[in-house]
């Protein structure tokens, strides 16, 4: 039991921490001290303690979105395995559980922005829809990747597995979490598909969507958004930490700071893509992630031979 | 029979007497020829009130031969008929015959859409308000309207841009302006004291203060026989080409901001607040105000203040340059920007588009070369930059090359350059020619800036008209934008960064 709950503060200091590398490393980047590290928490703390307002065009289904989008997130995030450590959810197939639980978060978000009617929202939404189901089948044949690798379909039994694994695999799994920070840059909204400190609704993808939220639902969107990151980064983080050293206090900072600067040095040194060329940027993603099944699959096809 | 009185941007201001007055119909066949001529485009267009109806001016530049050409006609005022739209033939002429139907309720028969323009107070017709503002729709169930502003989420200027969208796809874009009712030019009447003229001109568009601020020195120093030395020429010039380092710094930046491009964001940043902070230091205003007088200057130039912007455009040339260099080798920001916003020569011809916009579009308009005043007619050369390419990248890679271009000048002309003694303080008290048509054409860093004056039998200020590049520009980002995606369209309106408030005067 300690260790399911250490297993959970690890991934909720994970998730908090994220951002703050992110911020840091761009700071620093743009040669600028930059804000301090937990300076997105104590926004979040700020707005939680606000009310929200709602506008007369938005119905139920505008405000239990927020709850949908954060509940979601949330459960995912409990099944996911710091390492050597054990998440506290589990069971057979629940790699295909948190797929759909991402799915169904953004589900909600995207009918709550329709729900406004604003020309904007129905942009972003659109855009949302699109981006989604492309980057679906990517974070479905990497976690395939993982299943076929280790014969299990929960990510807890995956990852104990996974250390006893051939060296063979070694470039697989690799290729593996890079798929998932990608997965990750997509799915945050991050440069180079999305800008989220854009000012131009135009734009934007995920931003314009939470453009009629405001208060705790704004903050429950936030946090949300941190436990999407914390959950992709941990994943990733797992699967290079099965090569190097399969241990929660490698595996925890490599999450933090791997992705975390990532992100943040590609924000700094390059430019958005053109809207048009995402679909492409996701489509070679997607490209890649059926590379690595075949590849997997070919590689434990031999070995068993 | 001659149909305009010729002078130029240099000679002193014209009698209103001199100025023939012909038939419409004349001047309107002669239009139709004349400006399928490349090297004409229309500087001013306006009516003015007297004693019997309405006077209407034209003012045309030749880029050619440096002339500019005056015209007036006067309809006769019992008549219905409406004048025979010029714009149908030659788009360039849109804003002012839409300004003039707004006034005075002008009919411009055949004009393809006489929208108002920008809602003054004293317009024509006061049920026209932006309520019912006549946008453009094309009905069908494929197509969807994205109406953005009138808010403008980064700059905080009031403008409304209406989208009609294929999907993700732009058809049509509609840019409403009129928002703001300043009264400018009705206040420079009502305003006879000079150094508030100055001030309200000044504040025309505060990204152009030094710009406009020299058009209407110019313009009153032109209607006085008293002269201004070479050295207060030489300090203005300086000063306008501080204005635009700046102003295509920023951009440079916005541009970067607007792709998610955080490295060019910050260098471009830091140096405009080099290149601004060198105006404060040497007029305590960061935008050049106060920096510009008729007749003379408060804050001539020292030993110590020409080595303060020498050095400093210097550093900034240098960095800049770097910056440059790096961007035209960056492979996402030209992914970007390249092929996007397309605005191609003859179209930018077609709406008149002026000034560092139409250069991009390999379209030659630059008043420093073509009717140079002030000490760019003076022993100074100016070799425009035109690029071929008509896009984003096109119009950010003229921002980049005139940077450094500007920087080279306010060095020559600062190199061997003694403190001049001979520059008096401002005088706001000279007596003006009467009955006279002044005007002066500048070349800000957005284009050219004209400002046209009709004073009375006393001298006095009677009629003032000015016009900022922007009028003729805005339609050129409707026309850019046509088949681009939505998304992109921020980074084209960052690549003209026009005016709303120069527009609403």
């Amino acid at each position: 039991m300690a260790i399911k709950l250490l297993n959970t503060l690890i991934m909720i200091a994970v998730a908090l921490s994220i951002t703050g590398v992110i911020n840091r490393t761009r700071a620093m980047l743009a040669g600028r001290k930059g804000i301090r590290f937990f300076q997105h928490v104590m926004n979040v703390r700020l707005q939680l303690r606000k009310g929200s307002v709602y506008s007369t065009t938005t119905t139920l289904l505008f405000r239990i979105a927020p709850c949908v989008y954060l509940g979601a997130a949330m459960i995912a995030f409990l099944f996911i395995p710091v390492a050597n450590l054990e998440p506290i959810c589990s069971f057979h197939g629940d790699i295909v559980f948190v797929a759909y639980l991402l799915a169904l978060s953004r589900v909600a978000l995207i009918l709550a922005a329709m729900d406004t009617g604003s020309s904007f929202e129905g942009m972003g939404a659109a855009r949302e829809a699109l981006y989604g189901a492309l980057v679906e089948p990517a974070l479905m044949m990497a976690m395939a990747t993982l299943a076929l690798f280790c014969g299990y379909s929960s990510f807890a039994d995956i990852f104990s597995m996974a250390q006893e694994l051939d060296t063979n695999l070694t470039i697989v799994l690799l290729l593996v979490a890079y798929v998932f920070v990608i997965i990750m840059f997509i799915e945050a909204g991050r440069v180079p598909v999305d800008d989220p400190k854009t000012h131009l609704e135009l734009t934007m993808i995920h931003e314009v969507m939470c453009l009629d939220f405001s208060g705790i639902d704004l903050a429950m969107i936030h946090i949300a958004g941190w436990l999407k990151n914390a959950t992709l980064a941990m994943i990733a983080a797992n699967a290079v930490a099965v090569v190097f050293c399969f241990k929660w206090w490698f595996a925890a900072p490599l999450a933090v700071l791997g992705t975390g600067m990532a992100i943040g040095i590609v924000e700094s040194l390059r430019a958005r893509n053109k809207l048009s060329r995402n679909i492409t940027y996701i489509l070679t993603i997607v490209a890649m992630s059926a590379l690595v099944l075949l590849i997997g699959f070919l590689l434990i096809q031999n070995i068993e031979i | 029979m001659n149909l305009y009185l010729k002078t130029n941007n240099i000679a002193s201001a014209v009698k209103l007497a001199d100025i023939p007055t012909v038939e419409y119909l004349d001047l309107y066949n002669d239009l139709v020829e004349r400006m399928q001529d490349k090297r004409y485009h229309i500087a001013h267009y306006f009516a003015t009130e007297v004693e019997k109806g309405l006077k209407f001016f034209i003012l045309l530049l030749d880029d050619a031969t440096g002339e500019v050409l005056i015209s007036s006609f006067q309809p006769d005022y019992y008549s219905e008929e409406g004048l025979a739209s010029l714009t149908a033939i030659h788009q360039q002429f849109h804003p002012f015959e839409r300004e003039m139907h707004e006034l005075y309720g002008i009919k411009f028969n055949g004009h393809p859409w006489l929208k108002p323009l920008r809602f003054s107070h004293d317009r024509r017709d006061k049920q026209s308000t932006m309520d019912n503002y006549p946008f453009y729709t094309i009905e069908g169930n494929e197509l969807h309207e994205v109406n953005v502003g009138p808010i403008h989420a980064g700059i905080i200027e009031p403008g409304a841009f209406r989208f009609i969208c294929n999907g993700e796809q732009v058809l049509h874009l509609e840019i409403a302006l009129g928002y703001q009712h300043r009264g400018v030019e009705g206040e420079m009447v009502r305003n006879q004291n000079r150094l508030r003229q100055t001030l309200i001109s000044e504040s025309t568009a505060g990204d152009t203060a030094v710009g406009h601020a020299t058009a209407y020195a110019e313009l009153v120093e032109k209607l006085s026989d008293k002269g201004i030395s070479s050295d207060l020429k030489r300090e203005r010039v300086v000063a306008i080409e501080l204005e635009r380092i700046a102003m295509h710094l920023a951009d440079t930046g916005a541009l970067a901001t607007d792709i998610g491009f955080q490295l060019y964001q910050v260098a471009c940043e830091a140096l405009r607040t080099v290149t601004i902070n060198t105006t404060q230091a040497w007029c305590g205003n960061r935008f050049g105000k106060s920096l510009i007088r008729p007749f003379g200057s408060n804050f001539p130039l020292t030993e110590a203040k020409i080595e303060t912007i020498r050095k400093n455009i210097a550093d900034v040339r240098r960095r800049y340059n770097e910056v440059r260099t790096d961007i035209l080798e960056a492979p996402t920001l030209l992914a970007r920007f390249e092929q996007c916003g397309l605005v191609p020569t003859e179209e930018m011809w077609h709406i008149g588009g002026v000034g560092m916009a139409a250069r991009s579009s390999n379209l030659m308009r630059d008043i420093r070369a073509t009717h140079p005043s002030g000490f760019y007619a003076e022993e100074f050369h100016h070799e425009p930059v035109v690029k071929q390419d008509c896009d984003v990248m096109s119009r950010l890679a003229t921002r980049l090359d005139e940077v450094l271009q500007s920087a080279d000048y306010i060095e020559s002309l600062l190199k061997d350059y003694k403190p001049s003694t001979e520059i008096s303080a401002p005088d706001y008290d000279a007596k003006l020619s009467t009955d006279s048509l002044s005007f002066s054409v500048i070349e800000g860093w957005r284009g050219e800036i004209c400002h046209v004056a009709l004073t009375d039998e006393e001298g006095n200020i009677a009629k003032y008209k000015i016009k900022d590049p922007s009028v003729h520009n805005w339609l050129g980002l409707a026309i850019a934008v046509r088949s681009e995606g939505i998304s992109d369209f921020p980074i084209n309106n960052k690549s003209f960064n026009l005016s709303y408030c120069g527009h609403d005067l």
